[in-house]
């Protein structure tokens, strides 16, 4: 971190790192402190206390038997999110189209597997490729709006949100399409056929406690963005063009080839996780819904801020705001409204964004009274 | 189907009802696209406007629900966005945190605390009274639209003047203009780039919060989660469709609140249509706008970019 270059120079270099740590540390954790604090004001002042909504937090995301291996389930699509989020935050793009992009990915995803005709692992693949492109797609058209046309990403990608969801919800009207064709089930209202059983995602057992086997495969990609991103040619280049476009441009590192991967790559992630979504179980009981995304897309984004995009990092806060996310279910028996949650996961981002920024800030003027000195 | 389509839209267009909701729709839209122009045309894309304005329809509900009357409930709605936009105006533009990340989770902290609150207060609210401004009502078609609807609409027609002499009238106005477009020359001048771009995400948070306010207490008449349902996003798209002047942001707003109420109508008088593809117009129009008249539209020069002494 910039904070603690600055830092070092003068005087006993040792004791200034420590202590520059230390400040670093004691930002971060004010500032999380000063997060849980307003949650517990807000549950104070409507009558809740926070030692029952923590017991349940816990309870549901946690200790009751069965529940971690749900939180493993959500976690998957957040972490996807969040590595595909990492990846185009490194080149310095805005995507906050996630919801959109998962939701396009899923809906190519049953589109395959209830269109195909067969069934099998085979199938299986071929959806989690229908994913990928799906998503791909949905981000390529910001990205070709965007080195064409010049149209700033961050308004494409959230204005596409919107539209995937009507197109999807146009799709879900039409049994060629989406909808469930049978004509015998009860409610048949936008919703679709459900996943064969022999497509499904085989889910793992350990202790009591089931997931899908997609949370390996989000491990591994965790580690391979990672690798990438640090060992590879394309990820040095990727960086470069964040955090220095004109160098890049000197290098000669397209703007519109990285950027343009950057977005689809990213895109690529969030249609995987909405197809892992769909053939896991965890989400929607193998039906696409038009509420299927859930907020996945909006919660990975958030995932990923918290990350402050180091994808292994994405790993455990992932997890947490999976935790947040089962943990809610039980809260509605402490009489407190699951919403709190929502309130709690916005609360520490915002707390997330404070201490990077007062960093710098403070960085800086150092660096310009520096600067006044020597003249 | 085209033929269909006409004469779906012949039906509606001679319905007097289709003016006035239409018109009421895209009344909310413009309490919140005045302010969000302002802030755009300072250099910020306010996102959380969407949050401002559902604060603002929830904090009116309470408002009303404790006093028994709307205009403290306004001004209370008011309030609560002014809090919303000042929150986004120091994170981004104070701490030079990203302003749509800012924007983005405010709108998912206010969504929950507006959620969770409600669950627990739920406030018990009721329309403002309709108002109908005398001899203007008579005019056949339009009149009822625009001069016969509940009284807190009006407050719309005096604010988009005034916006208007703000920005280009006033030296305080110039000034946002100038921070909107070169930060650094404006920065040499001597202006305070960020406490106007402040000031101007100030003002788009009490129009967001005023608008939903109107929402609550002129449209819909009772509070629930989804009362704003994305037409805070809706502004922003009608800003940027309306190529960063009033009169555009104004004729976009009327043209998605139009394209709602179509929505709406259309099954009533027994027509179906497409309804995802009326949804999703303001969307799908507003990125084609831009891809299309990006060249000819200018949008102000450093529109979304922070402003750091010393850094370009």
């Amino acid at each position: 971190m910039t904070a603690v270059d600055a830092a070092a120079g003068t005087g006993d270099m040792r004791y200034d790192r420590a202590r520059e740590g230390a400040t670093v540390l004691g930002i971060y954790v004010a500032s999380i402190a000063v997060a849980l604090l307003v949650a517990a004001l807000v549950l104070w002042a409507t009558g809740g206390s926070w030692t029952t909504v923590l017991s349940a937090l816990l309870d549901g995301s946690l200790r009751r038997p069965g529940r971690w291996g749900d939180t493993i389930g959500e976690a998957i699509p957040l972490l996807l999110v969040a590595l595909g989020t990492i990846v185009n935050s490194k080149a310095g793009l805005v995507n906050i189209g996630q919801e959109g992009q998962l939701f396009v990915g899923a809906a190519l995803a049953t589109y395959v597997a209830t269109h195909i005709g067969i069934s099998g692992p085979f199938v299986l693949l071929l959806m989690m490729l229908a994913g990928v492109v799906g998503g791909a797609v949905w981000a390529g058209i910001a990205s070709v709006l965007r080195y064409q046309r010049r149209i700033p990403e961050v308004l494409t990608t959230l204005l596409l949100v919107f539209v995937a969801a009507q197109a999807v919800g146009y799709g879900l009207k039409n049994t060629d399409l989406l909808l469930d064709p049978t004509p015998d089930t009860g409610n048949r209202n936008l919703i679709s056929d459900q996943l064969d059983t022999a497509t499904r995602l085989p889910r793992v057992s350990w202790f009591g406690n089931e997931f899908p086997v997609s949370a390996f495969v989000a491990l591994v990609l965790a580690i391979l963005v990672a690798l990438a991103l640090a060992w590879t040619v394309v990820g040095f280049r990727l960086q470069m063009l964040g955090q220095g476009p004109r160098t890049a441009h000197r290098a000669g590192v397209s703007e519109s080839r990285y950027g343009g991967l950057a977005l689809v790559v990213s895109g690529a992630f969030c249609g995987l996780a909405g197809a892992f979504m769909f053939a896991g179980g965890d989400f929607g009981n193998y039906r696409l819904t038009p509420g299927f995304p859930v907020n996945i897309g909006w919660e990975g984004l958030l995932v990923a801020l918290v990350a402050r995009s180091h994808p292994l990092v994405a790993i455990p806060a992932a997890f947490v705001f999976a935790a947040l996310r089962t943990g809610s279910g039980f809260l509605a028996a402490t009489g407190v409204d699951r919403d709190i949650t929502r309130v709690v996961q916005a609360l520490l981002v915002l707390a997330l964004l404070v201490p990077p920024a007062v960093l710098f800030v403070r960085d800086r003027r150092r660096a310009l009274a520096a600067a006044r000195d020597r003249v | 189907m085209v033929g269909d389509f006409f004469a779906a839209v012949g039906d509606v267009l001679s319905n007097e009802v289709t003016y006035s909701s239409g018109w009421r729709l895209a009344v909310a839209l413009g309490f919140v696209a005045v302010g969000e122009w302002i802030a755009e045309r300072a250099g910020t894309i306010n996102v959380s406007v969407e949050g401002a304005m559902l604060g603002g329809a929830f904090a009116a509900g309470i408002g009303y629900d404790a006093s028994g009357s709307v205009s403290v409930g306004l001004l209370v709605g008011a309030a609560v966005g002014l809090l919303v936009g000042a929150v986004q105006a120091h994170f981004s533009h104070n701490l030079t945190a990203d302003q749509f990340v800012v924007g983005l989770t405010l709108n998912i902290l206010v969504l929950g605390l507006a959620s969770f609150l409600n669950s627990s207060l739920k406030p018990e609210t009721a329309t403002a009274h309709v108002f109908e401004v005398p001899g203007l009502v008579e005019i056949p078609l339009l009149g009822p639209a625009l001069f016969g609807q509940p009284w807190p609409l009006y407050l719309l027609y005096p604010l988009v003047p005034l916006a208007w002499w703000l920005v280009y009238r006033t030296r305080w106005g110039l000034e946002v203009r100038a921070v909107g477009e070169n930060p650094q020359a404006a920065d040499v001048s001597s202006i305070d780039v960020n406490a106007r771009r402040r000031q101007a995400v100030y003002i788009a948070g009490i129009t967001s919060g005023l608008g939903g306010g109107y929402l609550l207490l002129g449209q819909v008449g009772w509070y629930e989660d989804s009362i704003v349902g994305g037409q805070g996003f809706i502004a922003i798209a009608a800003v940027i469709f309306g190529g960063w002047t009033l009169r555009g942001a104004m004729f976009g707003c009327l043209l998605f609140g139009s394209a709602n109420s179509f929505r709406l109508s259309l099954p009533g008088v027994g027509h179906p249509l497409n309804s995802e593809l009326l949804s999703s117009l303001p969307f799908v129009l507003t990125i084609c706008v831009m891809a299309l008249f990006a060249h000819r539209t200018r949008e102000p020069q450093s529109l979304a970019r922070p402003f750091i002494r010393g850094l370009r």
